[in-house]
């Protein structure tokens, strides 16, 4: 392991040891936070009883279907507004403002729209990734080089066939990029939803625990979602990983 | 020269064509949305303007937009002042910076919303929760950029410091800080949106004042015009703020 890994994790590992040993000698009351040690307890207890498995598969669903398909339409739009450069332009303020819009206000019209389902909170997940991945891929678009689009015309290659085969693999960087984001606004968005106006998921459980000071259901759940989060981050990060490595250096 | 002005008004209008068409997009789109989904869903954009003027002119709303102010203020100075602390420390040291950096990654991507009942739990109920709450989503952003800004400096300008034998105070003005400070505007504009959310996040989920507190009591008890109407005075606020750095940011890259 490289010098700067075995530091960081000796970092990571006194910084939750010290935590542990603050809980654990009351300077940290246990109404306020439970000790790590607890805390990883406490989520092997959950997950063994099976008694919240139905509000996670619900969260972790809606979460996955919003990743899915903000992976899916956000290439799809970059491409399309990297071919219309004017629509582009007079957009971009849009996006630049887009993540200081309170997404969350306009949960009551989605519900109007998309029902009382879960649809919108999908939605809510979606509207936020979504702009992540759009933004990130027009960003590694617009460093194409011109000549791999020259090298295509020569193949009389196609409009798609060009998008498909070279755009957005030479994109894949910045796309992946919006990808890790999308991931958590997707989190972000599902569990805010939750936390608002739901009566199950992680979101709700969490928020129901707090008003009850259920410490001990509380945090292991919050637990759960950042290890779930960071573990599918993770993940994106081989695959790009893996995708690169066919790259020589440029 | 009279061409020569002429042209230069031409260019100015045009400069303000893009965005006049986008207001006119949205709100053309707004009012399709309206006679679509109706009165239940939302209201349209003239009789929000008007709820929005008439709540600006109450008495008993202008505490509430007082509070989310000084909460936002108080959460973004605190995110711009120690997220740029963090990235310079984190940007000047290299082997700190190898060491922080995945970690400051792996915090930006992580649900920080999740985190609220830990907050609230330490902070209570209140202001310091809310700046507290702001101030968490915007410092991670602003260090990033920070970081990344200090170390992608081109070497070739501080050899050519040491070359002038500039000494360090000097070097950090004229140098370092002009190189690095378009990516560092990018990291602060950044960190405004996530601050911004952050404040109004936790005014919804622990305060009982402020836009957000305001915002989801509306919610609960579905008023739409004031939804509505909240929304589009915290959309046009950001927009503004975020165009004037959005401006400053381009004529600082400009000039490189």
């Amino acid at each position: 392991m490289r010098r700067a890994t075995v530091i960081r994790v000796a970092v990571l590992l006194v910084a939750v040891a010290i935590l542990e040993v603050l809980c654990r000698s009351g300077v940290i009351a246990n109404l306020t936070m439970i000790p790590p040690s607890a805390m990883i307890a406490g989520l092997a207890d959950i997950l063994r009883s099976g008694k919240y498995n139905a509000d996670i598969a619900v969260t972790l669903r809606n979460v996955a279907i919003a990743i899915a398909l903000s992976m899916l339409a956000g290439p799809a739009l970059a491409i399309l507004l990297n071919r219309l450069p004017t629509v582009r332009r007079i957009l971009d303020p849009l996006f630049a403002t887009y993540y200081a819009i309170p997404v969350y206000a306009f949960y009551p019209l989605l519900m109007v729209i998309l029902g009382l389902g879960d649809a919108p909170q999908i939605a809510v997940g979606f509207l936020l990734a979504v702009v992540a991945v759009l933004i990130n891929t027009l960003n590694g678009l617009d460093r194409m080089p011109p000549v791999l689009l020259k090298v295509a015309r020569m193949h009389r290659m196609g409009w798609l066939e060009i998008a498909w085969k070279i755009r957005l693999p030479f994109a894949a960087p910045y796309v992946f990029t919006g990808f890790k984001l999308a991931v958590a606004y997707a989190f972000v968005g599902v569990i805010g939803a939750e936390f608002i106006t739901s009566s199950r998921g992680i979101g709700y459980e969490i928020s129901y625990a707090y008003n009850n000071f259920d410490n001990a259901v509380m945090y292991p759940m919050i637990l759960l979602i950042l290890v779930i989060a960071i573990a599918v981050n993770m993940s994106l990060y081989a695959w790009e990983r893996r995708l690169l490595a066919r790259r020589t250096p440029q | 020269m009279p061409a020569h002005a002429a042209s230069r008004s031409i260019e100015h209008l045009a400069r303000w064509r893009d965005p006049a068409l986008l207001i006119l997009i949205v709100l053309a789109a707004w009012q399709l949305l309206y006679w679509y989904a109706g009165d239940v869903a939302l209201t349209p954009p003239l009789a929000t303007f008007a709820q929005l003027g008439d709540m600006l002119l109450s008495p008993r709303f202008l505490p509430h937009v007082q509070e989310t102010l000084l909460a936002f203020a108080q959460g973004f100075a605190i995110a711009v002042l120690l997220g740029l602390a963090i990235g310079v420390t984190l940007g000047a040291h290299k082997l700190t910076g190898e060491v922080a950096e995945p970690i400051l990654v792996a915090l930006y991507s992580i649900p920080k919303v999740t985190l609220y009942p830990v907050i609230l739990l330490v902070f209570g109920i209140g202001m310091p929760a809310k700046v507290a709450f702001g101030a968490i989503q915007g410092i991670v952003p602003v260090s990033l950029f920070a970081l990344n800004a200090i170390r992608n400096i081109k070497p070739v300008y501080t050899k050519t410091a040491r070359v002038l034998r500039l000494p360090p105070s000097r070097l950090v003005w004229h140098v370092i800080l002009p190189a690095a400070l378009p990516e560092i505007v990018t990291g602060i504009r950044v960190g405004f949106s996530l601050t911004l959310i952050g404040t109004l996040l936790g005014e919804m989920f622990g305060a009982q004042r402020g836009l957000g507190y305001l915002l989801l009591q509306a919610m609960t008890l579905h008023n739409v015009k004031t939804i509505m109407a909240l929304t589009t005075l915290l959309v046009i606020a950001a927009a503004s703020v975020n165009a004037v750095l959005l401006a400053y940011e381009r004529r600082l890259r400009e000039r490189t």
